[in-house]
């Protein structure tokens, strides 16, 4: 197999892990909408990055990281509806980016990468800071879980029995912003969140518990990179569009199974 | 005896609307206080405060020492997509797995270990709610509308679990309810909450006092229980006669 075949199947396999556990926080916590519009502004950060002339994969961490937290700010307000507060930032930040980059001088950015992945192209250095912050996510999931799923379950209780909600909190949009961040070359700011949401929803359909949904999401996700790698070698379509596919492809196959628990 | 909490003068407004106005009360340990008062009173703004949840405008709020708090939300919201069961939901207070079966057992429900919680109905949710609370072996029990959610046997059954485990570990009990009616049997002390403390004291002197019958008006006889039969938990009809002996007033 080629080189870079090998590189674009380890880096998809990096993200495709941390999509298990994050991705069931996603789906309990109702943040699917959230993680768009967190992709989307990551947009803004690669622009910010060319701007000032610095590493991308960070600058997309700190917008992504800023833009959430601000999302929690805002979101205390309750004046309008969140999916509207969402809907309407979403798609701002979305063209912001697009309109940011436009304007950069001589910036030579191939978008339809950004936008929708580019694994072919993944660099060794690439897959090594994937596999690096993935294990960072992954380990701090580990580390967190109890009171990460305490939050999820009901946040006055669990903030009366000691939890700090608001660092907890804080830490969970880091390691969305994270995943955001490596996603994106894997299948891009607009495909990102289908990562996130589509293999744990699958795993919902053969957990009984919290840790067997994350993990199993994990095996979904890396079982839809194997297939959809190979399958865009095979018929040579775009392959972050084709991962994304088989993830719902093994959605639907899940759904013939009755859900448990 | 030294009181437990003592809140003094507490002010607490939203977007210019005020919640509570120059709320006082004391908790005495052991003792059973419940706040009663009509929708938007302030009760569930007043145990927020209390439980640090809510910072108040203005007033004191002091423990005689760091308290261990158990606490009962009105509500449990779990979203369907997450597979938690009843074991699952006690571990997040305590990961001994044992601990987890005897808070399930006081609250008479140890058949519903594995259940998933969203599965429950609205009086074993309360009771696996109290169970966790109980985890924390708490000194001071905030249980926010308890009977929530619950018909009108089950809120009998859920009052005496209350009475009882308040016997057996002595811990002092801060309870909201929007309804005397039931509640009166198992409780020391009530506090009528409307937005300012209304009246207080027995609930045989709240029940007569003029604050709190221009509240709910008169229909809120004594509750007095008068059945002769009740039913388990699982349906089945048990006799009544030996677990209410001692609560005919009627």
């Amino acid at each position: 197999m080629a080189d870079f075949l090998i590189l674009a199947l380890l880096a998809g396999l990096g993200v495709a892990i941390v999509s298990g556990p994050l991705g069931a926080f996603v789906v309990w916590r109702r943040l699917a909408y959230f993680g768009d519009t967190l992709a989307h502004s990551a947009l803004l950060g690669i622009a910010a990055g060319l701007w000032l002339q610095v590493a991308p994969g960070p600058m997309v961490i700190v917008v992504c990281l800023v833009i959430a937290l601000l999302l929690l700010a805002l979101g205390r307000q309750q004046s309008l509806a969140s999916d509207t507060l969402l809907g309407i930032l979403s798609h701002s930040s979305l063209a912001l980016g697009l309109v940011a980059m436009s304007l950069i001088p001589g910036a030579r950015v191939n978008l339809e990468a950004l936008l929708f992945g580019d694994l072919l192209a993944v660099t060794t250095t690439e897959t090594i800071a994937i596999w690096l912050a993935s294990g960072l996510v992954l380990a701090l999931v580990y580390w967190l879980w109890t009171p990460l799923l305490a939050i999820t379950v009901h946040e006055d209780l669990a903030r009366v029995e000691g939890v700090r909600v608001g660092l907890v909190k804080t830490v969970q949009m880091l390691l969305l912003a994270l995943v955001i961040a490596i996603g994106m070359k894997v299948v891009g700011v607009l495909l990102i969140t289908s990562l996130l949401v589509i293999p744990a929803a699958t795993a919902r359909r053969f957990a009984t518990r919290p840790e067997h949904m994350a993990i199993f999401g994990s095996l979904v996700g890396s079982v839809a990179v194997c297939l959809g790698i190979a399958a865009s070698w095979w018929w040579d379509t775009p392959m972050g569009p084709t991962i994304v596919l088989a993830c719902g492809l093994l959605f639907i196959a899940a759904l013939t199974r009755r859900q448990r628990g | 005896m030294s009181n437990l909490v003592s809140v003094r003068n507490l002010y607490l407004g939203f977007a210019g609307r005020t919640v509570l106005e120059d709320v006082s009360l004391d908790l005495e340990a052991g003792q059973i206080l419940t706040l009663i008062g009509p929708n938007g009173a302030g009760k569930t703004s007043l145990v927020r405060v209390i439980l640090g949840l809510q910072k108040p405008g203005s007033g004191t709020l002091r423990f005689s020492h760091r308290l261990r708090v158990g606490y009962m939300p009105q509500k449990l919201h779990i979203d369907a997509t997450l597979p938690l069961s009843v074991a699952g939901f006690l571990a997040l207070a305590d990961r001994n797995p044992q601990r987890g079966r005897d808070a399930l057992e006081r609250v008479e429900i140890p058949h519903l270990l594995h259940q998933p919680v969203t599965s429950l109905s609205g009086g074993e949710t309360q009771r696996v709610l109290l169970a966790r609370a109980l985890l924390r072996q708490p000194e001071l029990l905030v249980l926010d509308e308890p009977v929530q959610g619950v018909d009108i046997t089950g809120q009998e059954a859920l009052y005496r679990l209350i009475t009882r485990i308040r016997n057996e570990t002595g811990c002092a009990i801060l309870m909201v309810s929007h309804d005397l009616h039931l509640v009166m049997a198992a409780t020391d002390r009530v506090i009528c909450l409307n937005r300012h403390v209304c009246c207080q004291g027995t609930p045989e002197i709240v029940s007569v006092d003029p604050a709190y019958t221009e509240l709910f008006g008169v229909r809120t006889a004594l509750y007095t229980h008068h059945h002769d039969h009740e039913h388990s938990l699982h349906g089945k009809v048990t006799s009544g006669s030996d677990t209410c002996g001692g609560h005919h007033h009627g």
